[in-house]
């Protein structure tokens, strides 16, 4: 067991953890966390991605002590009193069916938008691959995306 | 916060983009996936899959796991053997169809890489996975079958060797003479085109929780599903649980496409352990045991005669399937295909039909229904059909298809696949299709880089399809040997108040219910939209449902949500007269409010109606207190969408690279109730079909191992392997139910998959080529360029997954020549 230390939407937590546990377990079973889920067991599908220390990744990918002394976000704490204007964004333009992958989606999509404020399609397509959904054919994905970094839905 | 824009009147709540009252859980993680559940106590089931294509078990010995840490519970099949019972089948298709024995929990033979053979209860999820490795099996091995022709050789290995055989059934359905007009036609084109097998790949894995919940046997099952309803009953047969002490919740569900509308051994197994060692137990699949053990789909291999004149008048079509049915008949496995069968005849009009269906065994996963379920098949062949007949006529493939199709003035149109289409305008769908796309231009562009011998060349793909929705009347199933109906139930109770709840039973997974049907009671009520809460999904809050598939729901569910809230409305009217001192027949409803006509000054809201049949005070002679009904509706027949669906795609002739420039579609599936929803199924049933064409494919090596088990080999496509589509609607409303409605949850997968095969075989038709198998990878163009006019000789070849030696079940994707050319 190992002792980490890690702050998740804001919360600090203190825990003993098995080396071998991926972080988004950690998220999930131990803190409760379940806005981020798990699609796969390759890294492809990005459903679990959550921000670390600003940056989007997969985490599935990480584990929770590689974690340790970092600050997480996840869709849970995206929302600052009001809705993130890319969550905004995703429903206005009808951006999710299921809604499966919608919160990897989003982390992505909002580290997209910090790394390149006015992305063309084209750069939202790429910038967007490592996440998959199976419900919107990804169009108004794209089109939430352009909304969001025009200014947003609200 | 930001449906503001789009703020409904009373009037009209129908037919407006009403954003989502889904989104805001979804977009905020406020979600309750299956997952996400826990329950006090719970404990975590891991499954020991076989590795095997197909062997005989010959020892388990679980007890090291059970000296595992955490570890609470293990059984192999025989332990639970006689508590399991056999997985049901719902269709069986023919009198003399075989349906062998299917245990959850394979305890003699297992017959797929992934059958499941033994299960370990642990504390936590990894304790769980670390303690099958301590499970001791042996297997003796049996000759895997792979390929469906082989499978139905004299002397091939059997899948059920009591059976005696690998063929499962042969189904037909003949109208008019097809000998008598193949007779008579001046051409016979032949062709054999693969279907291959496919994986539903949802985002959200399956995952169970099964909890006991009282003391005589009650017990819940949450579980990933589109038909908790059927589960329901399906899981009170085979565990021989009393169905009144079951319930099944679908919480939040993270898209099916089929694959959900399935009854599971895990379900089953969930339940039985759960129940056995009194403990809440969940089971979660990881994406590998998805690819390898949820249901996949289409795997045919179709043989086809269309018999046509010299002047490309269509005479008759010849259909004869083989269809992969896997290892087992799973809940409509034998039926998938026969959902199709109706439907080859396309939108054309023709003398003569002869379909046959073979079920074949094979020792893979089942197949079983995959978004379309049988109608993509089907149009993929009617579609590519159509193109290679104009190719070989000479003439324009929308003309061959203009000639032959149904004319807007000829519905109701009784179809030679004994189908009666409702409605359509084919020319309006087509025409508003060309125009978008720009399809003169596009030809001319196509010439003139034929002519110049562009290495990159011009195809263009072409698909005018139509489906069969709103599954279905009862007594048609009946006909057709399914075991169920096919109705769907709704109940609308007005509160005290006035506050609406919609209760359906249809099983929403993505597809809006919630926002849809509160537009449907919204407009029939009077109220807001906002005012109405649909509750779905769980059995002991919504009894009586079919559940969602089939692009059922709206066609069938919502017609009932309709037709309750217009018994809302006549049983208000009784309370309202009363309260108004009018003679109800004298009412008006309009607006949420009863008037008495010609004195305007007089109203009671629904909202009023509704507080005073819950005091029950002063109600009228024989109207009972509370303001609710129900409706329970059966279909009278089917609906028919369709559609007009232009690809173009630009094949680099040197690499074999495709790539897919323009996609137009114009779909007419009658009246819509949210045309944002609409084109959000549009655009992912486009993504799920083109995939088909371009990427995804199931392979199993000629061991039987699936060698495209996880997301790396199994291409679900990305952002940034899609276009933006252009979509639009002509409104031909159906005939068939007063909201004038069709379905179209499937229309894109149905119709995109020919449409973009026949852009890639067009691009390359001065290469003298007439197929590529799909998936039509760039190492398959290719050689279809390169090798002898086919895309490959055999299956897999060229496959997105290598798989050496490969298997031969999809074998073929040469096509032959005319009738009397020689196959190559
Ligand atoms: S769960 Fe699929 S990438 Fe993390
Ligand atoms: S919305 Fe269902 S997977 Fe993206």
């Amino acid at each position: 067991m190992v002792k980490i230390s890690i702050t998740v939407d804001g919360e600090r937590h203190e825990d003993e953890v098995e080396p071998r546990l991926l972080l988004v377990h950690y998220l999930r079973e131990r803190l409760g966390k379940v806005g981020t889920v798990v699609g796969c067991d390759t890294s492809n599908c990005g459903a679990c991605t959550v921000h670390l220390d600003g940056n989007s990744v997969k985490a599935c990918s990480v584990l929770a002590v590689q974690a340790d002394g970092g600050d997480v976000t996840t869709i849970e704490g995206l929302a600052n009193g009001e809705w993130h204007p890319v969550q905004a964004a995703f429903k206005e333009c009808h951006g999710l069916q299921c809604g499966y992958c919608t919160p990897g989606m989003i982390m992505a999509a909002v580290d997209l938008l910090a790394n390149n404020p006015a992305p063309s399609e084209d750069e939202i397509r790429e910038g967007l691959e490592g996440n998959l959904c199976r419900c919107t054919g990804y169009q108004n994905i794209v089109k939430a995306v352009q909304l969001a970094a025009e200014g947003g839905a609200r | 916060m930001t449906d503001t824009a789009e703020r409904v009147t009373r009037e009209s709540s129908v037919g407006r983009p009403l954003r989502r009252k889904e989104d805001a859980r979804l977009v905020t993680g406020r979600t309750s996936w299956t997952d996400n559940l826990s329950a006090p106590g719970m404990l975590h089931m891991a499954i020991l899959r076989s590795p095997m294509a197909h062997a005989r078990i010959t020892r388990v010995d679980v007890s090291a796991a059970l000296a595992q840490p955490g570890v609470v519970a293990a059984f192999s099949g025989a332990d639970l053997a006689d508590k399991l019972g056999s997985m049901p089948c719902v269709w069986p298709v023919t009198d003399d169809i075989v349906m062998p024995a299917h245990p959850p929990l394979a305890h003699e033979e297992v017959r797929y890489v992934g059958d499941a053979v033994a299960v370990v209860i642990a504390g936590d999820r990894y304790q769980a996975a670390d303690a099958l490795e301590a499970i001791e099996i042996d297997y003796e091995p049996l000759p895997p079958v792979l390929d469906m022709e082989a499978a139905l050789a004299e002397g091939s290995p059997l899948v059920h060797a009591d059976a005696g055989t690998n063929a499962c059934y042969t189904w037909k359905l003949a109208t008019g003479d097809f000998e008598q007009v193949r007779a008579k036609a001046d051409r016979v084109m032949k062709r054999r085109y693969v279907n291959q097998r496919l994986i539903p790949m949802p985002m959200e894995p399956r995952a169970v929780l099964a909890a006991p919940t009282g003391p005589d046997g009650e017990l819940t099952l949450w579980s990933s599903t589109q038909i908790p309803h059927i589960v329901r009953v399906l899981l009170a047969l085979t565990t021989g649980i009393p169905e009144n002490k079951l319930r099944i919740v679908a919480p939040d569900v993270g898209g099916g496409f089929g694959s959900k509308l399935q009854f599971y051994p895990e379900e089953v197994i969930a339940t039985v352990v759960a129940a056995k060692i009194g403990r809440p137990v969940k089971w979660v699949e990881s994406r590998s045991e998805n690819a390898q053990a949820t249901h996949h789909g289409r795997d045919q291999i179709q043989n086809l005669e269309i018999a046509a004149t010299n002047e490309g008048k269509i005479l008759g079509l010849k259909v004869d399937l083989l269809a992969d049915m896997g290892a087992y008949l799973m809940i409509i496995t034998p039926g998938t295909p026969l959902l199709g069968a109706f439907m080859f005849n396309g939108i054309y009009k023709m003398e003569a039909y002869d379909f046959t269906c073979t079920g074949v065994f094979t020792t893979k996963m089942s197949t079983d229904a995959y978004r379309g379920a049988g109608r993509p098949e089907a149009t993929f062949a009617i579609e590519r059909l159509m193109d290679d007949l104009a190719a070989e006529l000479g003439v324009d493939p929308l003309e061959l298809r203009r000639q032959n199709w149904i004319e807007a003035n000829e519905f109701p149109y009784s179809t030679v696949g004994g189908m009666t289409y409702d409605s359509g305008n084919y020319e309006a769908a087509t025409a508003r299709a060309t125009e978008l796309f720009g399809y003169d231009a596009l030809r001319a562009e196509q010439q003139r880089r034929r002519d110049a011998k562009d290495p990159v060349q011009l195809g263009i793909g072409i698909s005018t399809f139509t489906e069969m929705c709103g599954l279905a009347p009862s007594r048609v199933l009946s006909s057709l040997k399914y075991v169920a109906g096919g109705w769907e139930h709704a109940t609308i109770r007005v509160l005290p108040t006035g506050v609406v709840e919609v209760v359906t039973g249809t099983s929403p997974h993505g597809q809006g219910h919630v926002t849809a049907w509160s537009q449907i009671a919204a407009d029939a009520l009077g109220v807001d939209p906002d005012d109405i809460t649909v509750i779905y999904g769980d059995t002991a809050q919504a009894p009586y449902g079919m559940d969602t598939y089939g692009s059922r729901s709206l066609v069938v569910g919502g017609m009932a949500v309709l037709q309750a809230a217009e018994r809302v409305v006549e049983k208000a009217k009784l309370v309202a007269g009363h309260m108004l001192e009018a003679d109800p027949a004298d009412l008006e409803f309009r607006d949420g409010a009863f008037t008495v006509k010609g004195a305007p000054g007089s109203a009671k809201t629904i909202q009023e109606v509704a507080f005073e049949a819950f005091t029950a005070h002063d109600l009228p002679d024989g109207v009972e207190p509370t303001l609710h009904a129900s409706s329970t509706m059966d279909p009278q027949t089917f609906s028919f969408p369709h559609g007009t669906h232009l690809c173009a795609v630009e094949v680099d002739t040197e690499t074999g690279m495709t790539k897919i420039r323009s996609y137009v579609c114009v779909d007419d599936i009658g009246n819509v109730i949210n045309p944002m929803i609409v084109e959000g199924q549009v655009h992912g049933g486009l993504a799920q079909g083109i995939a088909q064409a371009l990427w995804e494919e199931a392979v199993y090596d000629d061991a039987g191992n699936l060698v495209t088990g996880s997301l790396v080999d199994y291409l679900v496509p990305s952002a940034a392997d899609l276009p933006s589509f252009t979509t639009d609607r002509t409104v031909t409303p159906s005939t068939t139910n007063p909201l004038g409605v069709k379905g179209v949850g499937e229309a894109g997968t149905i119709a995109s998959t020919p449409a973009v095969v026949n852009a890639v075989v067009d691009a390359l038709r001065p290469f003298g080529v007439t197929d590529v198998q799909m998936p039509c990878t760039p190492e398959r163009v290719w050689r279809a360029i390169h090798g002898d006019g086919s895309g490959g000789d055999r299956a897999a070849e060229g496959s997105i997954a290598w798989a050496g030696d490969r298997t031969e079940s999809t074998a073929g994707g040469r096509t032959e020549g005319d009738e009397t050319g020689a196959r190559p």
